[in-house]
C-alpha cells in the first residue's frame, strides 16, 4: 500500500519537504491574504459570513496541498483515468440529481460540502489528457487518429457541463484541455482548422445551445449602455466602481460602490472590483503581478520536469489556472461578457479554493518528483 | 534520448508560445485597468456619486394667513400620520387587523396599503391613515409594541381656523395637478393654492424647498445623511380683513340662502369683510375632498364655492342711481333743482317704461328720486344723457372692468356702451335700452365689490379708491396707496349723499325701516331690487307678488350703504341673490354689518407684532 502512494520512492519526507515549493506557497499564501482582506472588506468590516469561512478552506486546503504535493507522482499518473471516470460519473449524478441553484446545476450537496463536479472534472482532465500524450510518442501525437480519443475526453465532460448549463466552467475547461494539447505538440494547422470549425458553429451554436440568459449577457456586453438598468447593469456598475477607484483606490473598507450593493456579487465573480475600487491601480497590478508570478513558478516546474506527465499536468494547470484569472478580469472589467467565472484564490467558494490548492498539489508533486520515471505504457 | 530531447523542444517551443500568449492578455488586462482607473477615472469617480447620493427634498413650511390683528386665518396643524414598515413586519394583515382595534379603518384603506405594500420596496412607508386626532394618535403610541411594523408619523397639514367664515377669502389647497417641472411640486402629498389668497400668493406662501443629500445604497435604501440644507418656510400674508367682523358677516349673512356682502374702507380700499354665503369648510380639501362631496358642491344650485362678493355679477338694479345721478349732474344734465313728474310710468315713442311705483310718485327732482327710487326721474333724464356718458361715468366709479383686487376670481363685469353693442350684437344702440340702462337693468352687469367701490368713490369725496386685501407680505416694502381724485364736484357729490341719506334717514325713504338709532353711526344708502327676468304684461297685471315665484326666479335684493354720515369711513354693499326686495332685504343685513364695523373700528391704526 506505501508502494501505492509511493512513499517508497528514493527519497525521504524530510527530503521531499525541503524539495517543496516554499517560494510557491507564500506567493499563494500572499494572494489568498488578499482575498481574505477583499471578503472582510465585502462583508462591511466583518470576518462573517465570508473570510472567515474562507480561510478555514484556505487552511484545509493548503494542508491537502501539501500531502498531494508529497504523494509520488507515479500514484498521481496510476489514477489519472479511474479520476476522469469519476468527473464524469459526478458529472451525470449531478446532472440527474443535483442542486438547483442560479438557474443552473452546478453543486451536489453531501451535507457538509457543496460538491461542484464540474471543478473536480477540470482537474481530473488535464491528469487524463497528461497520462494520455505521456503514453504516445512524439510520431504518434503528429497522427490525427491518435487526436479522436483527446478530442472526446475533453467533448465529454464539456458537453456535460455546458448542459447545466455553467457556459464559464464549460469554456475554462475546454480552452485548458486544447491547450493541453497544444503544448502536448499535436500539429499546428489542427488548431488553424479548429479555429476555423469553431467560427462556423458559433451561429449554431447561437440558435440552439445557448439559453436565453447565455444570449443576453453576450448582447448586453456588446453594448451594455443599451440596457444600463436590466442587464447591462452589473458590466456598468462594475465599471463605475473599478474606475472610480482611481490609481490609489478608496481605501480599505471605504469603496461606496461595493458597499452600498451597486455591485453584483461583490463576494464571488465581482470580488477583483471591490478590491481594485479599494486598492485601486496600484491593488490591482500587484495582485496581476503576484498571480503572474504562480504562473511563471508553474512554468519553471514544467520546464525542470524530467518526464512527460509531469511537464504537461503541470503546464496544463498553469493554462487552467491562468484562464480563471483571465477571463475573471476580463469580465468585471467590461472586456468580455458576464459569464460567472470565480477568480481562484480569492472569490469566495469552497470547491473553487479546495480545486485550485489541489491542482498546485499537483504542480508542487510533479516538481518534488520531477526526476522519477514513468513508464510511456 | 534523441526522440525525446526533441520533445522536449517540441513542449518547449509551444510553452514559450502559450507563456507569450499569457503573458499579453495580463499585460492588457494591466493595460485596461489602468484605463479605467486613470483615464477614465474622473467619469466613473462621478458616475459613482451620482450612484450614491440621492437628493432628497425637504418640503417647506407653508406660510401663514394672518388678519390685521395678527389672528391666525391659515396655519399649519400637525397631521399626525399612521404608518407601515413592510419590512419590519412578518404579517401586514395581521397588523393592521390589530391596529383595526384602536383606530377606525375600512376595507378600503386595507386593500389600498396591501396593494402599495407589494408595489414598493419593503422598507419604504406605505401611509395607512392620516389626521388622526390625540386620542388616536395616543391609543396607537400606547399599542405600539403588539403592533410590528407600525409606527406614527408627524406632517403638516393646512388648518383655517375658522373654516367656512374665511373659506371665500382665503380658498384652499390642493394637490397639484397641474404637469410641472418643479421637483417640489412632485412631492407625494405636496399642496398648492387653488382659490382665494392661497392661489394669488401661493409663491411667497410656498416657501422654498432644502434639500438633504441622503447616502442611498442600490435598492435606495437610506444609509446616512450627507448634508443638509434646511428649507425656507413661506412668508406670512397679512390681511386686511378684520377675523371678528368677517366672522359676524358671514353668519348674518347665514340667515339667507345666498347671499354675498362686503365691508370696505371708503378712503383707502382696504376690506374689512368679506362674505359670500353660503361656502364651504376649506380644511375639508386639505384632508383630501371625497369626490362626491365635491361633486355635490359643484351642482349646489347656491354655488358654495363661488366667491359671489367679488365674481357674482348682478343686475345693479336701482343702486345704480347713485351712477346715473352722479353722471347727470357732472354732464349738467340736471342740478338739484331739476324735475320730472312721475305719472307711474314713462313713455318713448310707443313704448311705455314702468316706474316700480304703478301710481306714480308725481313731482320729483333728483334728491327725492333716490330718496324713493322713482325710475322715471331718471328714465327722463337719462334719455338726454345718452348710454356713452353714462357708461363713462359709470367706469370711473368703478364699472365694466376689474378693479385690480388680489384674488382671481374677481369679475369684470359688463358697461354697455353704443360700441360695445355693435361689437357684441352686430346692431346699434336703441334709445329705450339706455332708459333700462339707468335704473341698472339691462345689459348692466356688477359685482358686489364694485357696487361698494362706486359708493366709496361717492362718499370719500371723489377719490378712485381701489379694493385691495393684502396688508403685507413678510419681507416685502409695503406698497403706499395714494387715490387720485376723479375730479368730481364737491355740491354733486353732496346732492348725491343727501339723497342717499334720505333714503335710510327720511320718511320717505324705501330703507327707512332699516335705519341706525343711534345718530353716532347713522348710514346712508340705497336700496336696489333687480329682476332677474323681464315682467310680463300679465304678471303686472294679475299682481303676482314675489314669494310666490319659485326661487329662482325672485329678485336680487341689493344694498349698499355707507357710515357715519358725517365723514363716511365704512362703505357696505349687500346683494342677497332672489331674495326679494332691497329695502325688506338687504338693507337690513347692510345696517347690521355697518353698526358691527362702526363699533368693532377695524379702521383705527394696526397695531401689528
Amino acid at each position: 500500500m506505501s508502494q501505492a502512494f509511493g512513499m517508497n520512492s528514493s527519497q525521504t519526507v524530510g527530503q521531499k519537504l525541503q524539495q517543496m515549493n516554499w517560494g510557491l506557497v507564500i506567493l499563494i499564501s500572499i494572494v489568498a491574504c488578499t482575498g481574505f482582506t477583499a471578503l472582510y472588506s465585502a462583508a462591511g468590516g466583518s470576518f462573517d459570513p465570508w473570510a472567515s469561512k474562507q480561510m478555514v478552506r484556505f487552511g484545509a486546503g493548503v494542508a491537502g496541498m501539501m500531502i498531494i504535493a508529497l504523494i509520488d507522482i507515479r500514484f498521481w499518473h496510476r489514477i489519472a483515468y479511474p479520476a476522469y471516470g469519476a468527473g464524469i460519473i459526478l458529472l451525470i449524478i449531478n446532472e440527474t440529481m443535483g442542486r438547483i441553484g442560479m438557474g443552473a446545476q452546478r453543486w451536489i450537496d453531501l451535507g457538509f460540502i457543496q460538491l461542484q463536479p464540474s471543478e473536480i472534472m477540470k482537474l481530473a482532465l488535464i491528469m487524463a489528457l497528461a497520462r494520455y500524450f505521456h503514453a504516445l510518442n512524439i510520431e504518434d501525437i503528429r497522427k490525427i487518429r491518435f487526436l479522436i480519443l483527446p478530442a472526446l475526453m475533453i467533448l465529454l465532460p464539456v458537453g456535460l457541463v455546458i448542459l447545466q448549463p455553467d457556459l464559464g466552467t464549460a469554456m475554462v475547461t475546454a480552452l485548458g484541455g486544447i491547450g493541453l494539447c497544444f503544448v502536448a505538440g499535436i500539429p499546428m494547422w489542427i488548431f488553424m482548422a479548429g479555429g476555423a470549425l469553431a467560427a462556423a458553429a458559433i451561429p449554431v451554436l447561437w440558435m440552439f445551445v445557448f439559453h436565453d440568459y447565455q444570449k443576453q449577457r453576450v448582447m448586453t456586453f456588446l453594448n451594455p449602455e443599451s440596457d444600463p438598468l436590466g442587464s447591462g447593469y452589473h458590466i456598468m456598475q462594475s465599471k463605475i466602481a473599478l474606475g472610480s477607484g482611481g490609481i490609489g483606490g478608496k481605501g480599505f473598507l471605504q469603496g461606496s460602490q461595493s458597499h452600498l450593493d451597486f455591485l453584483p456579487e461583490k463576494q464571488t465573480d465581482f470580488i477583483f472590483t471591490l478590491f481594485a475600487e479599494e486598492w485601486g491601480l496600484t491593488g490591482g497590478l500587484f495582485l496581476l503581478t503576484t498571480l503572474g508570478l504562480i504562473m511563471l513558478y508553474c512554468g519553471w516546474v514544467a520546464f525542470r520536469c524530467r518526464q512527460d506527465f509531469g511537464r504537461l499536468l503541470t503546464f496544463g494547470l498553469m493554462i487552467n489556472f491562468s484562464l480563471y484569472i483571465i477571463i475573471n478580469i476580463a469580465m468585471v472589467t467590461g472586456l468580455m461578457p458576464v459569464v460567472g467565472v470565480p477568480l481562484p484564490m480569492i472569490s469566495y467558494g469552497g470547491t473553487s479554493m479546495l480545486a485550485v490548492l489541489a491542482g498546485f498539489g499537483l504542480v508542487m508533486s510533479c516538481n518534488i518528483h520531477r526526476d522519477s520515471k514513468i513508464a510511456r505504457s | 534520448m534523441e526522440r525525446d530531447s526533441e520533445r522536449i523542444r517540441s513542449f518547449t517551443r509551444r510553452a514559450v508560445m502559450v507563456g507569450m500568449l499569457q503573458g499579453g492578455l495580463m499585460g492588457m488586462l494591466g493595460l485596461r485597468l489602468a484605463w479605467l482607473q486613470i483615464a477614465q477615472g474622473q467619469k466613473y469617480r462621478m458616475l459613482a456619486e451620482n450612484n450614491r447620493i440621492s437628493i432628497k427634498l425637504l418640503q417647506p413650511t407653508r406660510g401663514l394667513i394672518l388678519d390685521r390683528n395678527g389672528r391666525r386665518i391659515a396655519v399649519n396643524d400637525q397631521n399626525f400620520r399612521v404608518i407601515l414598515i413592510p419590512e419590519q413586519t412578518d404579517n401586514i394583515m395581521a397588523a393592521l387587523n390589530t391596529l383595526k382595534n384602536y383606530i377606525e379603518l375600512d376595507d378600503r384603506d386595507i386593500q389600498r396599503v396591501l396593494k402599495q405594500a407589494k408595489k414598493q420596496a419593503s422598507f419604504m412607508q406605505v401611509e395607512i391613515r392620516e389626521n388622526l386626532n390625540w386620542d388616536e394618535v395616543s391609543a396607537v403610541e400606547v399599542h405600539l409594541p403588539e403592533l410590528p411594523g407600525i409606527s406614527i408619523d408627524e406632517g403638516e397639514i393646512r388648518t383655517y381656523p375658522l373654516g367656512e367664515a374665511t373659506a371665500h377669502i382665503t380658498g384652499y389647497v390642493g394637490a397639484v395637478s397641474e404637469q410641472t417641472d418643479d421637483p417640489l411640486l412632485k412631492q407625494p402629498g405636496f399642496r398648492i393654492g387653488k382659490a382665494g389668497i392661497e392661489k394669488t400668493f401661493d409663491l411667497p406662501l410656498r416657501g422654498k424647498a432644502g434639500t438633504a443629500e441622503i447616502e442611498v445604497n442600490v435598492v435606495g435604501r437610506e444609509v446616512q445623511e450627507l448634508n443638509r440644507y434646511n428649507s425656507t418656510p413661506g412668508k406670512t400674508v397679512w390681511l386686511t380683513i378684520d377675523a371678528e367682523l368677517q366672522t359676524y358677516a358671514q353668519q348674518r349673512l347665514s340667515q339667507e340662502q345666498s347671499a354675498s356682502a362686503i365691508i370696505m374702507d371708503a378712503k383707502t380700499g382696504a376690506v374689512y369683510a368679506l362674505g359670500s354665503w353660503p361656502a364651504y369648510d376649506p380644511n375639508a380639501f386639505s384632508r383630501g375632498l371625497p369626490a362626491n362631496e365635491w361633486e355635490a358642491m359643484r351642482n349646489d344650485p347656491r354655488h358654495p364655492l363661488n366667491n359671489k362678493a367679488i365674481g357674482g355679477l348682478y343686475p345693479p338694479g336701482s343702486t345704480y342711481k347713485i351712477a346715473t345721478a352722479l353722471a347727470l349732474l357732472e354732464a349738467k344734465k340736471i342740478n338739484r333743482s331739476s324735475t320730472a313728474f312721475c305719472p307711474g310710468h314713462f313713455e318713448l315713442g310707443t313704448t311705455r317704461f314702468h316706474c316700480w311705483k304703478k301710481q306714480g310718485h308725481g313731482a320729483m327732482n333728483v334728491v327725492s328720486a333716490l330718496e324713493q327710487s322713482c325710475d322715471t326721474f331718471f328714465y327722463k333724464h337719462a334719455i338726454e344723457l345718452g348710454i356713452d356718458t353714462l357708461a363713462a361715468y359709470s367706469r370711473q366709479l368703478g364699472f365694466g372692468g376689474k378693479l385690480g383686487f388680489e384674488m382671481s376670481e374677481e369679475s369684470p363685469g359688463i358697461m354697455p356702451t353704443q360700441a360695445w353693442r355693435k361689437a357684441k350684437f352686430g346692431e346699434s344702440w336703441q334709445p329705450g335700452e339706455t332708459i333700462v340702462a339707468s335704473i341698472g337693468q339691462g345689459y348692466t352687469i356688477a359685482t358686489p365689490l364694485q357696487l361698494a367701490v362706486m359708493t366709496a368713490r361717492v362718499v370719500n369725496g371723489g377719490y378712485a379708491v381701489r379694493p385691495w386685501i393684502t396688508a403685507g407680505i413678510e419681507g416685502e416694502p409695503e406698497i403706499v396707496r395714494n387715490w387720485p381724485s376723479l375730479g368730481f364736484k364737491k355740491e354733486n357729490l353732496a346732492i348725491v349723499m343727501q339723497g342717499l341719506e334720505a333714503v335710510v334717514n327720511s320718511r320717505q325713504g324705501t330703507a327707512r325701516a332699516s335705519r341706525i338709532e343711534d345718530p353716532l353711526f347713522a348710514m346712508g344708502g340705497k336700496t336696489g331690487t333687480a329682476q332677474v327676468r323681464k315682467i310680463t304684461r300679465e304678471q303686472r297685471a294679475s299682481g303676482i307678488t314675489e314669494d310666490k315665484l319659485p326661487w329662482h326666479l325672485r329678485h336680487h335684493a341689493l344694498f349698499v350703504g355707507y357710515a357715519p354720515l358725517s365723514d363716511p369711513r365704512y362703505v357696505c354693499s349687500v346683494v342677497v341673490e332672489h331674495g326679494g326686495g332691497g329695502s325688506a332685504v338687504a338693507a337690513p343685513v347692510a345696517r347690521d354689518l355697518l353698526l358691527a364695523a362702526q363699533k368693532r373700528n377695524p379702521a383705527a391704526p394696526i397695531v401689528r407684532g
